[in-house]
C-alpha cells in the first residue's frame, strides 16, 4: 500500500510553513536515496531548522507533506518517526542524568532496543569511558556525539543532523564527516543542514540550497557548486601593473575589498595588501600567470579558493540578492 | 501499554534525578521540627497557668469569646464564628472530649489542616511546576517529541508521574509528621474521638448529625480531602507549566494564585462569586472540623465540584495545548 517505488526514504512535497501572516517556508521539495548524504544549505534564518523541525514532526506544515519510509509525518507519526533519527540544533540532553541514563530514557520510549544496542551505539560514537557520568560534564563534541547516539539508537534508515560540526574543533569536524560517510555506506541516508559551503563540498552528494525560506536549486553537489565561479587571489608586486592586465580579460572579474569580506575566514588569513581578488575561471589561471611573468610581475603566490555561500546565492539569484 | 508504563518510569526517573522529591523530604525535615517545638511551648504554657485540668483551659476560652461578643469593636462576622465555636467547645466540654489532647496523632491532624490550603500545595508545585517547562527550557523537548510516540501519550505519561508523586507528598507529609512529632509528644491518639458533622446555619450550630469519630478514621477522611486538592493544585500548575516556557514563571503564577487564595478566604465574605474561584475552594479540611465556610453558600459539595470542574479544564487546555502546538524554540 505504502510501498515506496524506489529507494527514496525522504520525500518532502510542496511544504509551506506560515505563522501568522508571513509565510516563512515556501514550496520545499526534495528526495533523499538510501545510502546518500544529502546537504541542506543556507545561510543562518534562511528557514533551514524550521523545515528540519518539520521533517521530525515538530511543526505542523501549513501545506505539503513529508514521507519517511512511505509514512507521511503528520498522519502516521508513530510509524514515520521510527525511521528516523534527529538532533535538532543543539544536541540537548538531560544534564542531571548519566549519558547511559539518557540512552536508555529514550530506548524505553520505542520496541525492540535492549541494552545490548545502547553498548553498540555507545562503542560507535566512542563514548564507552564517560558513559556513566553525567552530561553536565561533558564538552559539546561528547554532547554532539551523545545526540549522535540517541538518533542511531532505533537502527533510523535517516539521519537528520543539523549543523553536525557546529562548535566541534577542526580534529572533531574531521572525525565527524568520517564518521557521517561511514553510516552512509552502510546504507544509512544522512541529511546535513549547514550554512558552509565548504562543509557541503567536502560531505554531501547531493544538496538543496535554500534561502530567504525558499528553495533556490537542488541538484548533485559537483554540478551546482561547478557552476559557481572560483576565487582567485594574487599576490602580486606591482599591484597597480597587474590590475590593469586582469581588467583586459572579460571573463575575470575583480572583486572589490566589499566582496572580498565575504570570503571564508581561512581565505581572509591570506590577504595583504598587494592581494588582488578575482574571480576567475580554472582554466585561465596558468595563461594568465605567464602573461603576469613576462610583464615582469613578481607573482609571490596564487591561491583558489572555494566560492563562498554567498557569492553563489548572489550568482543564483543574480542581483536579487537575499531575502 | 508496557510501552506507556516505560514512559512513566522515565518521568518518575527525571523528577527523582533532578532532586525535586528530595526538596520537598527536606522541607518536612526542617519544618516539622520547629511546628512541633512551637506547639510543645504552647501546651506548657497552657499547663502553667491551667494546671493539669483541661476543663478549666476550654471553659476560660469559652468565656474569653464570650466576653469579646459583647464588645462594638469586633466585627460582626468574627462574632458568627465565635458563636459557632463557642457551641462546638460547649459539645466538647458536654461529653468530656479533650478537643486539644496532645499527642503525635493530634499534633498530625492539625498541622496536615493548617497545611492543606498552602503548605503542601506548595510542595507540590516544586514537582508539578517544572514539568513540561523544563523540558522546553533545556532544549529536550525536540528529541522527546521527535519520538515515534503520540504527544498526547507523552503527556499522559508525565501526568501520571505527577500524580504518583503527589500521592507520594502527601503520605511522606503525615510519616514525617507523625514520627517527628512523636518524638516531642508521644506516638498515641489513634483512638480519641473527634466531633465531625456539625451543620452551621448562621450563627449556630446544628448538632443532630455530629458523630464522634475515632481519630485515625477522622485522619482518613482528611487525607482524602487533602489528596483531593493536592491532585487539582497539580492539575492547574501541570497546565500552567504547559503554557509558560520559562518554569520560575510557572511558580510564580501559581504561587500567587495560591497566596491570593488565602488572602480572599480572610476577606471576600462580601463578594460572593468568589466562591467559584478555585483558590478560596482549597480548605476542604475545615469542613470536616466543622468550621465556618469563607463565603456564604460554600459547601463540601460546592467546593468539591468547582476544584472538579477546575481540574477538569486544565487538563483539558493542556492536552489541547500540548498537542498541537509547534515546537518553535
Amino acid at each position: 500500500m505504502n510501498q515506496p517505488d524506489d529507494s527514496f526514504v525522504l520525500r518532502v512535497r510542496d511544504l509551506n510553513k506560515r505563522i501568522g501572516r508571513k509565510t516563512i517556508i515556501h514550496s520545499i521539495n526534495f528526495d533523499v536515496r538510501e545510502g546518500e548524504i544529502f546537504g541542506f544549505l543556507g545561510p543562518n534564518g534562511a528557514g533551514k531548522t524550521t523545515t528540519i523541525r518539520m521533517l521530525v514532526g515538530l511543526i505542523k506544515p501549513t501545506s505539503g507533506s513529508v514521507e519517511i519510509c512511505g509514512f507521511d509525518v503528520q498522519k502516521q507519526p508513530e510509524e514515520a518517526l521510527k525511521y528516523v533519527g534527529s538532533i535538532v540544533e543543539n544536541p540537548e540532553m538531560y544534564p542531571y542524568l548519566t549519558g547511559w541514563e539518557n540512552l536508555m530514557h529514550f530506548a524505553r520510549m520505542q520496541d525492540g532496543i535492549d541494552e545490548q544496542r545502547i553498548r553498540e551505539v555507545t562503542e560507535l560514537v566512542h563514548l564507552g569511558g564517560r558513559i556513566h557520568e553525567k552530561v553536565r560534564t561533558y564538552s559539546l563534541g561528547m554532547r554532539q556525539r551523545l545526540g549522535i547516539a540517541q538518533a542511531l539508537l532505533a537502527r533510523p534508515k535517516v539521519l537528520i543532523l543539523d549543523e553536525p560540526t557546529n562548535g566541534l574543533d577542526p580534529k572533531g569536524i574531521k572525525e565527524m564527516r568520517a564518521f557521517i560517510r561511514e553510516l552512509a555506506s552502510a546504507g544509512l541516508a544522512v541529511f546535513v543542514s549547514s550554512h558552509l559551503l565548504s562543509e557541503i563540498q567536502l560531505l554531501c552528494d547531493r544538496v538543496a540550497i535554500i534561502g530567504g525560506g525558499r528553495e533556490l536549486a537542488v541538484g548533485s553537489v559537483d554540478e551546482l557548486m561547478g557552476a559557481g565561479r572560483g576565487m582567485v587571489i594574487w599576490d602580486v608586486e606591482p599591484k597597480a601593473k597587474a590590475l590593469t592586465l586582469l581588467g583586459r580579460y572579460e571573463d575575470i572579474v575583480i572583486v572589490d575589498s566589499a566582496g572580498a569580506e565575504a570570503l571564508e575566514d581561512a581565505a581572509t588569513a591570506l590577504l595583504n595588501e598587494r592581494s588582488i581578488v578575482t574571480e576567475t575561471p580554472e582554466e585561465r589561471v596558468a595563461e594568465v600567470l605567464d602573461v603576469m611573468v613576462r610583464a615582469g610581475i613578481a607573482v609571490r603566490g596564487v591561491h583558489r579558493v572555494a566560492p563562498t555561500l554567498e557569492r553563489l546565492f548572489l550568482q543564483m539569484t543574480e542581483g536579487e540578492g537575499i531575502e | 501499554m508496557k510501552r506507556f508504563w516505560a514512559m512513566v518510569q522515565n518521568e518518575v526517573v527525571k523528577i527523582i534525578k533532578k532532586k525535586r522529591f528530595y526538596i520537598v523530604l527536606l522541607i518536612l525535615a526542617v519544618m516539622v521540627p520547629i511546628f512541633s517545638y512551637a506547639q510543645m511551648r504552647q501546651s506548657l504554657e497552657r499547663q502553667e497557668s491551667y494546671g493539669t485540668d483541661w476543663r478549666l483551659e476550654v471553659q476560660q476560652a469559652i468565656i474569653d469569646n464570650q466576653n469579646s461578643l459583647s464588645s462594638d469593636r469586633v466585627p460582626q462576622e468574627w462574632k458568627v464564628y465565635r458563636q459557632i465555636y463557642i457551641q462546638q467547645m460547649q459539645y466538647y466540654l458536654d461529653h468530656d472530649v479533650n478537643p486539644n489532647e496532645p499527642g503525635g496523632v493530634t499534633f498530625t491532624r492539625e498541622f496536615i489542616d493548617n497545611s492543606a490550603a498552602l503548605f503542601i500545595p506548595l510542595m507540590i508545585l516544586t514537582i508539578a511546576s517544572d514539568l513540561v517547562s523544563s523540558e522546553r527550557t533545556g532544549g529536550t523537548i525536540k528529541m522527546l517529541l521527535a519520538r515515534p510516540v503520540r504527544r498526547w501519550k507523552v503527556l499522559l505519561s508525565k501526568l501520571t508521574a505527577l500524580l504518583m508523586f503527589v500521592s507520594l507528598i502527601i503520605v511522606s507529609a503525615y510519616a514525617v509528621c507523625y514520627l517527628i512529632s512523636g518524638v516531642f509528644f508521644g506516638y498515641s491518639g489513634w483512638s480519641i474521638p473527634i466531633f465531625t458533622g456539625f451543620v452551621l446555619n448562621g450563627s449556630d450550630v446544628d448538632l443532630t448529625y455530629v458523630q464522634a469519630t475515632p481519630q485515625w478514621q477522622y485522619l482518613l477522611m482528611q487525607a482524602g480531602l487533602v489528596w483531593f486538592v493536592g491532585v487539582v493544585v497539580a492539575l492547574l500548575a501541570f497546565m500552567v507549566s504547559v503554557l509558560v516556557r520559562s518554569t520560575a514563571a510557572s511558580i510564580v503564577v501559581m504561587m500567587a494564585a495560591l497566596i491570593s487564595g488565602s488572602i480572599l478566604t480572610n476577606m471576600a465574605s462580601a463578594w460572593s462569586s468568589a466562591k467559584y474561584l478555585f483558590m478560596v475552594n482549597l480548605g476542604l479540611t475545615e469542613y470536616l472540623a466543622g468550621n465556618p465556610a469563607p463565603i456564604d453558600g460554600m459547601t463540601l459539595g460546592f467546593s468539591l465540584a468547582v476544584l472538579a470542574a477546575w481540574g477538569a479544564v486544565s487538563v483539558f487546555i493542556s492536552f489541547i495545548v500540548f498537542t498541537k502546538r509547534d515546537v518553535l524554540t
